[in-house]
């Protein structure tokens, strides 16, 4: 199988754990993957107004950029971005008349959008391609013992027209973590919203919800919690700072992506899971559970 | 808060600039109050998801620009997927937040934010950060 696929800025710099783990993943999988060329930020929000065309040109430039990779489908790995693209090629292909407008405002491409280019996600491709029997199958290290939080947050999940999975309790990261070996532990804030890009001016509201959705993880057990977004992720680990100045009995607990537990599992070497990355060190559970 | 309703003000430009900008069909809500149940953030709103939704009914537009909840919504549809009436209230409360953003009234001044702000996060908050609070 080969993909094409859209990294997104924040993976190439903060975020080099999700990719570099996903990427030597995919490798293990025998998965071809081929970053396409000349890339944009996609914007990371779809927008929301009816008469804001402008915003879709950046997502849909990026499809057409995988057409010229001769591929019919772009994959994504942040959750941020895949909710973006995916929303956004939802929007032309219902509405032709705007993606008019939008190849209008990109007259200097080569060749236009037609609305036939799929987005998906790397969790759509590890269960219904792949499919996480064989996953197992090739998890050489088990994760055995590790009590595994999943946290989807917003933009994986909403609205329904993205969603791979159930909006208010889906199981697909829980699901690849028990296929790998792991303890999946359900909690009642895993699509809470994490209070997003509210980080940059208000990241006393990001304390608020690291404290409600971490202690709901932590007292259910869970001994790392997983994401699939590199805001998420900025949220509840770096900013687990500032929680635990603003709540003194708040604590701590190492966030990881779900592909850094993937690439363990499947033999990765440790220098593509980055675990310098992260402000809650990871590595004393791992550690502990012989994973590292 | 003493609050004055009028005609005039239930078939205001505002109001239709609203509807317009959130492609929503407002007067469906009937006031459950099923998304406010929902939002992670109201606790910190002064104007709670259905009662802006019910302001904008009645065309309180003074009340609801100078709200802090429209700043406080991170867009992140819990709300729309819930309401019994489908009405996607993110969307109405993005046309509110535009209103003011095309007036070039922005929420966030980046070049107020001091080095280590702008320095710690990584890109996908800023770029979000800007896109809902700039114009
Ligand atoms: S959503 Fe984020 S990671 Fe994705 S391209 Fe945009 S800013 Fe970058
Ligand atoms: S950053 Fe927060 S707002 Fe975004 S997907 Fe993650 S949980 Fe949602
Ligand atoms: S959930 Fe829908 S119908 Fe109920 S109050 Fe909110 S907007 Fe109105
Ligand atoms: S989109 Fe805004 S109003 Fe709706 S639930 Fe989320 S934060 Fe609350």
């Amino acid at each position: 199988m080969k993909l094409s696929y859209f990294p997104g800025c924040t993976l190439k710099n903060k975020a080099k754990n999700f990719e570099d783990s996903a990427l030597c993943s995919l490798k293990k999988l025998g998965v071809e993957v081929e970053e396409i060329s000349r890339w944009n930020c996609c914007g990371t929000v779809y927008s929301l107004t009816t008469d804001d065309l402008i915003h879709h040109v950046a997502p849909i430039r990026n499809l057409i950029r995988a057409k010229e990779a001769g591929s019919d489908r772009l994959m994504t790995l942040c959750a941020m971005c895949y909710n973006t693209l995916k929303r956004s090629n939802e929007r032309v292909r219902s509405n032709p008349e705007d993606l008019d407008i939008i190849n209008d405002l990109m007259y200097k491409e080569e060749i236009d959008y037609k609305g036939d280019v799929d987005v998906v996600h790397l969790l759509e491709i590890l269960k219904n391609e792949i499919k996480l029997e064989n996953i197992a199958k090739k998890a050489i290290k088990p994760l055995k013992g590790l009590k595994v939080a999943s946290y989807y947050g917003c933009y994986l999940v909403r609205p329904q027209e993205i969603g791979f999975d159930d909006m208010e309790n889906p199981m697909i990261m829980d699901e690849l973590m028990t296929a790998l070996g792991a303890e999946a532990i359900d909690f009642p804030h895993k699509v809470e919203c994490c209070g997003a890009y509210q980080t940059v001016d208000k990241p006393e509201i990001i304390a608020d919800r690291a404290n409600q959705i971490l202690s709901s993880a932590v007292k259910q057990g869970a001994e790392v919690v997983i994401v699939s977004c590199p805001l998420c992720s900025f949220n509840l680990d770096q900013r687990q700072k500032e929680t635990q100045q603003k709540f003194p009995e708040f604590k701590n607990i190492p966030i990881l992506y779900f592909s850094q537990l993937l690439a363990i599992a499947l033999g990765c070497p440790q220098d593509s899971l980055r675990l310098d990355l992260h402000y809650i060190d990871p590595k004393p559970i791992l550690k502990e559970k012989g994973l590292i | 808060m003493r609050t004055n309703i009028s005609r005039h003000k239930i078939r205001s430009p505002f109001v239709a600039k609203v509807e317009e900008l959130s492609g929503q069909n407002l007067l469906a809500c009937y006031q459950c109050g099923k998304c406010s149940a929902g939002c992670p953030a109201v606790y910190q709103m002064d104007i709670l998801p259905n009662q802006i939704i019910r302001f904008i009914q009645l065309g309180l537009k003074e009340e609801l620009l100078k709200s802090n909840s429209i700043w406080i919504c991170a867009s992140c549809m819990t709300c729309n997927v819930r309401c019994p009436k489908g009405i996607n209230i993110a969307e109405a409360i993005e046309a509110v937040r535009q209103i003011l953003l095309r007036k070039r009234e922005d929420h966030v001044k980046v070049e107020e934010l001091s080095d280590s702000e702008r320095g710690n996060v990584p890109p996908i908050a800023l770029i979000s950060n800007f896109r809902k609070f700039t114009s």
